[in-house]
């Protein structure tokens, strides 16, 4: 056991070696001639407009969160997969409360609209939203 | 497992064991370093040429003098990877340098030592652990910490947006990969490598071989799942949209120039092996011969687990050419709308297959 996952730490080790050993060669041989352009951001030639340290949109945080529970499930479910078989129907009907539980809640995340990426909730939208946002006018606007 | 048998076979071993074990295992990493490091170099080389036989061109051919040279191009990836050990190194004078720094480490990490647990042959595997295949799926998500390190400290918008996309994708897409997983170990009862291709041997419905990819529709399902979620988690096409070049140029890694970029693009490749290796040794039984009962001594065992992975990374450079870029909104629809549900029923369905079939 302890053979098993010391060869991990050390891998991870050698993994930084590795990683500096080509590093620290490219510092000697490659060329170095820092100017103040080469060392600005890349924006497609222009000058760099403000800092990209901004507020970011809130659905990636969703999206993290809804993961987070979906992946402490999978976790649960490596040991019940691993006595399934000696258990049989009990097991069986255990797991299926439990995952039914979650089913139950990825419905309600998906009703509510959280697993949409672009939310139809444009009022006067135009384009691609004008359809969905003349059906949806009135409900959707609450499932921000 | 190879480690055990060095630490056996130095005699050493009684008197100093720490350092015969770290001895033992560096003997064991170096190995595995050249292996992805070769293994990358034909991996890009076969993306050139088999992106180029689809589009109907000839690919490098390298007529010239010099290192472009020698025959159909054969030495095109070695000259990519003297191009960029020749390149200046450049951190960006508003970036977040630590990080900045950091960043390739930890992706790196993640995709090496995942080869850790990856069963090669009957003999060939470094550590069997027991629960190697959670294992393999824990580690290889570490990646994504790196690639939102990367993205963030670069202080670039390309990068932040490619990064963001990039973790939403992958960890989206573990949830479905690791389900699929789920349904193996149901059937297997064993987490260890070894055990699951230990599982698949022999025959199904009479004439195919017992992989677990025909062992019943509902593991056939699950590998397709799989295999899709693991081409998402590396960001390949048609989920490549964290770092769709004509978007987002390149992506988290937008910033990074020379040996630093490398590593990304290295563990990238790297990670594409350990997803094939894992769906080879899940699905479709790893260094079992496809004729059950030939052909299975352990150096044809290494034959068959590489050319399995080596046919997956195919299907994926093919899918490259084949099938246009999803849309961000899509990309996530297919994971939580499409995969997640039919893996959870996939679930059911293996449970409710082995109770009354058997």
């Amino acid at each position: 056991m302890y053979r098993d996952f010391g060869t991990v730490l050390i891998f991870a080790m050698l993994a930084i070696v590795l990683v500096y050993v080509p590093l620290f060669i490219q510092s000697l041989v490659a060329p170095s001639q820092k100017t103040p352009d080469k060392l600005d951001n890349y924006e497609c030639g222009e000058e760099p407009e403000g800092s990209a340290w901004v507020q970011f949109n809130i659905r990636f945080y969703v999206i993290a969160l809804i993961f987070l529970i979906f992946d402490v499930e999978v976790v649960f479910l490596f040991p019940w997969a691993m006595v399934f078989k000696e258990m049989g129907m009990v097991a069986f009907i255990e797991m299926g409360i439990f995952l039914l539980i979650l089913i139950v809640g990825l419905a309600y995340v998906w009703k509510k609209g959280d697993l949409d990426w672009v939310k139809y909730n444009v009022k006067y939208g135009r384009g691609r939203y004008r359809q969905k946002a003349s059906q949806t006018e009135g409900e959707a606007v609450g499932s921000i | 497992m190879i480690v055990d048998n060095l630490i056996d076979w130095f005699p050493t071993s009684a008197a100093w064991p720490g350092l015969t074990f770290i001895v033992a295992v560096i003997l064991c990493a170096v190995p595995v370093f050249i292996f992805i490091a070769v293994y990358a170099l034909v991996a890009i080389y076969g993306e050139l040429k088999i992106s180029s036989f689809i589009q109907d061109k000839v690919g490098p051919m390298g007529q010239g003098v010099g290192l472009h040279a020698w025959r159909w191009g054969l030495l095109q990836p070695v000259a990519d990877a003297l191009k960029l050990i020749l390149k200046e190194d450049i951190i960006p004078s508003s970036a977040d340098k630590k990080l900045f720094i950091l960043a390739p480490f930890i992706v790196f990490i993640g995709a090496f030592i995942a080869f850790s647990a990856l069963p090669f042959s009957q003999t060939l595997i470094i550590a069997d652990m027991n629960i190697g295949i959670f294992y393999i799926l824990a580690v290889s998500s570490l990646g994504v910490i790196g690639i939102i390190l990367a993205g963030w400290s670069s202080n670039n918008k390309w990068s932040l947006y490619g990064a963001m996309r990039s973790a939403a994708q992958i960890v989206s897409y573990e949830i479905p990969a690791a389900l699929s997983i789920v349904v193996v170990i149901m059937l297997t009862s064993t987490m260890s490598m070894q055990g699951i291709i230990q599982y698949q041997s022999g025959l199904v419905w009479g004439f195919l071989p017992n992989w677990l990819l025909f062992n019943n529709p509902f593991t056939f399902l699950a590998f397709f799942i799989f295999f899709i979620s693991g081409v998402a988690e590396c960001n390949r096409t048609p989920f490549d949209i964290p770092e769709a070049e004509s978007e987002l140029v390149a992506g988290a890694f937008t910033e990074y120039s020379g040996m630093r970029y490398a590593f990304f693009f290295l563990s990238e490749y790297a990670n594409m092996f350990v997803v094939s290796g894992v769906a080879a040794t899940a699905f479709m039984g790893g260094w079992q011969s496809p004729i059950p009962g030939m052909f299975n001594t352990p150096g044809w065992g290494l034959f068959w687990f590489i050319s399995k992975s080596m046919f997956l990374i195919f299907m994926m450079i093919w899918f490259r050419w084949t099938f246009p870029r999803l849309r961000v909104d899509q990309l996530m629809d297919v994971c939580w709308k499409g995969f997640i549900p039919i893996s959870l029923f996939n679930i059911f369905g293996v449970g409710i297959w082995y109770l009354l079939i058997g």
